[in-house]
């Protein structure tokens, strides 16, 4: 019986073993292909001659006729906080009203929004592209940055599922603690149920700042040509492209691993909000 | 009929019927509201109500008036001239004449229905607010003046202040352009009616009939083995990372595996590349002359490089593979901790009774899991129905193939709707394919959502 176990068990880690393997390697591709000196694309080795940093630090330089790795990393950055705040502050106002109070249109409302969100998202793609063009917002790359922006955020208000989820829980006796005490409905909102629901408003942040970071059909449709008003995950889908492969393959791989370091570290967080957020707004 | 009583309005109305009920109560200042917005108030001393209320109508009118009359009436035919090249006698070249623009009449004209429905909406308004006023006078009390009003934005009319901005967003960015986009799909809108040179009209269930009928013309030979691909990958898709991701959690919660922690580990790392990343890596990696070809012909396994992409049904397989690879660790991440709240005495029980852990994983683990995770299971069901990046970054739908009308073997319909749409500029094909994966979404939805206790229990939840 008990060589049996040690059989069973012996088995389970070598499959974990080769599953972590499997799991690893590509990582472990991307990580030396990134440090590697040995320009062009792919080789007939894998593991690199050679080792350096200049992928990473060439990034940062600026090349005539180049793409500028840095530049899209500044877009992206400040695409995603004006859309976080705005989608967050967006979703916000929504969950409280559905949450909090009883109006005519509420059912309605989420009614239409489970429908609408039954749609392919890029379907409108067209019709939004068009309105945008016709306020102007596609004539230089800035503004086609600020349509991103709207884009991004305009229809932010249908994403209320989790948040408002999260208002229900919270008990209404302190809303109407705070009544009794003469606050207002604005009030509750500022000053009883926001304070309470700081793990999701972090959390609403945090995703809808990932966002423009990992979209790449809506910029793609959005941004046009001028390669100086990327977002990332574009710029490094035109590394890949036949023009750039060859020259961009290792600096391809070192931009996707810095680009990660943030993106896993926001990830991580997120996870903690949200696991916070789940245990309920008022403890014990 | 006593008079009186018809006069008294019932006790308890629904909120829903109050405009029907101020039409039949009110009096003729109240019903008048309905034509001159805002008189009720104004009579009742409610001036800035009644400034508002009438600004919006002559605004309206006005907009009607110079634009929208004409803009609803062009819908009827979605524009009559084409634009045209003339000789032009005095310079001695050929000048372009600007003709009607299809795409942007019938945008004008959504919108104009929109603006039409909302000044409906403010006349109910207008009508059940002067009934408000009347009734306040009839109780001897005064109407609310604006600075009540506008206090009780902040208070009880709070949702409408929380609501007006988002709301005005969804409009703009997600209901205008979802209606113009579901008309489109009625008229013949394709790369060969393109505005401004040419215009397109009304042309009814044409695209649809086209969709499901087979022959020259007909792109049923496209659609129905999308379609078939789309849902064979979203339910390998769903239940792969589903079934594989939960028995990796469960051999490493077991209790023989050491080191647990550092399991989890190596597994989650993979999470730390977003998605985009992992999938153009995978693409390279898989790539005819990439790593891993390398690999097995520096091993010896292969002679020559195995095509992974560029095989209909190896690219499939290596997709649904490539997806597993993504997919478990978010999967192990999520029931790891709803196995551990698993009751033990379950197993315990289990285990007395002599079941082996094939039984226990298909008497207890499967069931308790499923009853957790079905709402998780629909989400991931549909997200996958719509998951463009995975075969858009990794295949990009291809292999092309001359069967098909401009998709590849590996398409799903959302990305051949990007293919129709962005590349190809069908744009009354990709609408009737976005309606069509509207319907797959709803039907898929509401037969499972109705089943959660969720959806039917809302007010329950709320203490």
């Amino acid at each position: 019986m008990k060589s049996r176990k040690f059989w069973v068990n012996s088995l389970v880690h070598v499959i974990l073993a080769v599953l972590g393997g499997i799991w690893i390697l590509p990582i472990v591709f991307a990580v030396l292909t990134s440090f590697r000196a040995e320009s062009g694309a792919e080789k007939t080795y894998i593991i690199p001659k050679a080792f350096t940093l200049a992928n990473y630090q060439r990034l940062f330089t600026i090349e005539t006729g180049g793409l500028n790795y840095a530049r899209w990393f500044g877009n992206t950055v400040v695409v995603a906080i004006f859309s976080c705040v705005l989608s967050a502050f967006f979703i916000l106002c929504v969950s409280f009203a559905l949450s909090r109070m009883r109006f005519r249109m509420r059912q309605p409302f989420m009614n239409v929004a489970l429908i609408l969100g039954m749609f392919p998202g890029f379907m409108s793609m067209i019709a939004v592209y068009y309105i945008l063009k016709g306020f102007g917002f596609l004539e230089t790359g800035a503004t086609s940055l600020v349509a991103l922006v709207l884009v991004y955020s305009g229809g932010a208000g249908l994403g209320f599922y989790v948040t408002k989820g999260f208002f229900d829980t919270i008990p209404k006796s302190l809303d109407e603690a705070a009544f009794l005490d003469g606050c207002t409905k604005w009030q509750v909102f500022t000053k009883v149920t926001l304070p309470l629901s700081m793990p999701i408003a972090v959390y609403t942040l945090i995703t809808s700042f990932m966002a423009p970071f990992t979209d790449y059909i809506f910029a793609r449709v959005i941004l046009g040509q001028n390669r100086d008003y990327y977002t990332i995950a574009i710029g490094l889908w035109t590394m890949l492209e036949q023009e750039f492969i060859e020259q961009y393959y290792t600096r391809f791989f070192a931009g996707c691993i810095l680009i990660s370091i943030p993106i896993a570290i926001l990830f991580l967080l997120t996870q903690r909000f949200y696991t916070d957020s789940m245990s309920g707004a008022v403890k014990g | 009929m006593n008079k009186d009583i018809s006069k008294t309005p019932p006790t308890v109305v629904g909120e829903r019927f109050f405009t029907v009920e101020a039409f039949k109560y009110g009096d003729n200042i109240t019903r008048l509201s309905a034509l001159v917005f805002g008189l009720g108030n104004l009579l009742r001393g409610q001036a800035v109500r009644f400034a508002l209320y009438i600004a919006a109508e002559l605004g309206y009118i006005i907009y009607m008036a110079f634009f929208g009359v004409q803009a609803i009436a062009n819908l009827g035919t979605l524009g009559t001239l084409t634009q045209s090249s003339v000789f032009d006698e005095a310079q001695g070249i050929y000048v372009t004449m600007p003709g009607d623009n299809s795409m942007l009449i019938l945008l004008y004209g959504v919108v104009s229905i929109l603006i039409t429905l909302g000044f409906l909406c403010v006349m109910a308004s207008s009508v059940r607010s002067a009934y408000v006023a009347q009734k306040a006078l009839e109780r001897n009390r005064k109407p609310d003046d604006f600075s009540t009003d506008a206090k009780s934005l902040l208070d009880t009319n709070l949702y409408k202040l929380l609501m007006a901005w988002p709301v005005t967003g969804i409009l703009v960015f997600t209901v205008v352009p979802l209606v113009f986009m579901i008309l489109i799909a009625f008229t013949n809108y394709d790369k060969n009616h393109q505005v401004p040179g040419n215009l397109f009209t009304w042309v009814g269930l044409e695209n649809f009939k086209a969709m499901f009928s087979f022959g020259s013309t007909g792109l049923g030979s496209t659609f129905f083995p999308v379609l078939a691909w789309t849902l064979i990958w979203a339910v390998f898709a769903t239940f792969s990372n589903y079934i594989l991701g939960m028995i990796l959690a469960i051999i490493i919660n077991r209790n023989g595996t050491r080191l647990k922690s550092f399991w989890r580990f190596v597994f989650v790392l993979s999470i730390a590349l977003p998605a985009f990343v992992s999938l153009l890596t995978m693409r390279t990696i898989f790539a005819n002359s990439g790593p891993f070809n390398t690999l097995l012909m520096q091993l010896g396994i292969i002679k020559n490089p195995v095509v992974w992409w560029g095989d209909p049904t190896r690219a499939k397989i290596m997709i649904i593979i490539v997806n597993i690879w993504i997919g478990i660790p978010y999967t192990m991440l999520t029931t790891t901790g709803i196995l551990q709240n698993i009751p033990a005495e379950l197993y315990e029980a289990a285990t007395v009774d002599g079941a082996s852990p094939a039984v226990t994983f298909f008497k207890i683990t499967l069931p308790y899991m499923m009853f957790i995770m079905t709402p998780y299971l629909i989400t991931a069901f549909t997200g996958n129905i719509n998951n463009f990046n995975v075969i858009y970054l990794l295949t990009g739908g291809g292999p092309e193939s001359l069967d098909y009308y401009y998709a590849g073997k590996t398409d799903l319909l959302v990305t051949w709707l990007y293919k129709l749409t962005i590349t190809n500029k069908d744009y009354n094909l990709g609408s009737v394919i976005g309606i069509l994966v509207f319907v797959l979404m709803a039907v898929t939805s509401l037969i499972a959502y109705r089943q959660t206790g969720s959806y039917k229990n809302e007010e329950e939840f709320q203490k």
